[in-house]
């Protein structure tokens, strides 16, 4: 099985005040793990790749476990969460999707059983590309106040047979979510979308 | 914390809108194991542009402002490391202007009194801090200048910090940086100033 090879690790955490409105009590934070890997995959057609998913797990659950410590340490101050990844030029989106799995099971698992599905979005791109990672609640997919996003990107990475892989997570709604919908407060919490 | 920064508004406080943190590790470069790891860290805030949008001949609020900022970054980019203070090796510091502001502003900011407070924080720091500023719209990328500490030779240490904030700045405010690492560049042989040969009397050997 091919070996996880780090060669840089980011880590972003933004606190936010406010957005021209009242200055919240609490502020939203939101914290990005990334991570650049050699793509063990980069220049040719491989047909099997899915072994590589189980490579990547410990890496996903240290990285969720960076984001919880970013936070402030408590896994239930996490509200939000989302993943993403870049593949280098020599890669294929396809090497991408394997961040699926193990990104979304750690968070999880760190969170200690969170129900919603993880928003993610991938794509191929040279150094410095910029990545929207989507974000959604937890344990409720449609809770309006905590669709977000958050932009990550490293100046020098992916090189051309790298990935890098991002996991997101924040601790509350948007700092002035009053757009309606369904209230964080209002779950269920039994299919994961409400 | 960076609420009581805000709620306490009287006066030139800053007033901060966001603050964003970066620590970047390297640990392999070119196929080789950097270790320790190169690490690196900055911390920007966000804030409102008192002057945006006019001209006003006094800037000593800014320059309070940048004061005020310089402790507030500083500690936050040395705990984003996790390190004493004393432990740091490089810094740099930045500015962006919204569009509704001047050049100056940053200068009001970077220049009269961040650097007591950056200095405090880090026990040390005989060398000028290097800086850049600019103007620019949001998500305007700032490339912040790194040197050595406690002597601007050391040519291990000469390295730049890229920091971005894509809703930042909008045209009322200003993006202000600090970047701190604990080492040089991860795989530096180009000769020079080394830091095991620093004097550290006059900020420069």
């Amino acid at each position: 099985m091919p070996e996880v090879q780090i060669r840089k690790r980011l880590l972003m955490v933004e606190e936010i005040f406010h957005e021209g409105g009242p200055v919240a009590s609490q502020p939203q934070r939101r914290a990005a793990a990334l991570v650049v890997i050699r793509n063990p995959y980069a220049g040719h057609y491989v047909e099997k790749i899915e072994a590589f998913m189980d490579d990547l797990k410990p890496l996903g659950l240290e990285m969720a476990q960076s984001l919880v410590t970013a936070l402030g340490g408590d896994p239930k101050a996490v509200e939000g969460y989302g993943k993403g990844a870049i593949v280098g030029s020599s890669g294929e989106l396809e090497h991408g999707a394997l961040w699926h799995v193990p990104g979304g099971y750690a968070m999880r698992d760190v969170l200690g059983g969170a129900k919603a599905i993880v928003a993610s979005t991938k794509k191929v791109g040279g150094p410095g590309t910029r990545l929207d990672i989507p974000i959604t609640h937890i344990n409720a997919s449609y809770v309006r106040s905590h669709f977000d996003a958050m932009e990550v990107g490293i100046t020098d990475a992916p090189r051309a047979d790298e990935i890098l892989l991002a996991l997101v997570m924040t601790t509350g709604a948007r700092v002035h979510a009053r757009v309606g919908g369904l209230k964080a407060a209002d779950i269920k919490g039994e299919d994961g979308l409400r | 914390m960076s609420a009581e920064v805000h709620s306490a508004s009287a006066g030139a406080k800053a007033k901060i809108r966001k603050i964003a943190i970066f620590v970047e590790e390297t640990l392999v470069e070119m196929g080789r194991t950097v270790a320790p790891p190169a690490r690196r860290a900055a911390a920007v805030a966000v804030i409102e542009n008192p002057f945006a949008g006019k001209y006003v001949e006094d800037l000593s609020e800014l320059m309070t402002i940048g004061e005020e900022l310089g402790e507030l970054l500083t500690q936050r980019a040395v705990a984003a490391l996790g390190i004493p203070g004393p432990s740091a090796e490089s810094y740099g510091k930045a500015a962006a202007v919204g569009e509704n502001g001047e050049l100056e502003h940053a200068a009001a900011i970077l220049h009269p009194k961040l650097g007591t407070p950056v200095r405090r924080v880090l026990g040390k720091g005989a060398a000028l801090i290097p800086s850049s500023k600019k103007r620019g719209g949001l998500g305007v990328v700032l490339d912040i200048p790194l040197g050595h500490k406690d002597a601007a030779f050391v040519r291990s240490h000469f390295d730049g910090m890229e920091v971005r904030i894509s809703d930042a700045p909008r045209a009322n405010e200003i993006m202000v940086a600090i970047a701190v690492t604990d080492s040089g560049r991860p795989l530096a042989r180009v000769g020079g100033l080394t830091k095991e040969q620093i004097k550290g009397e006059d900020g420069l050997r």
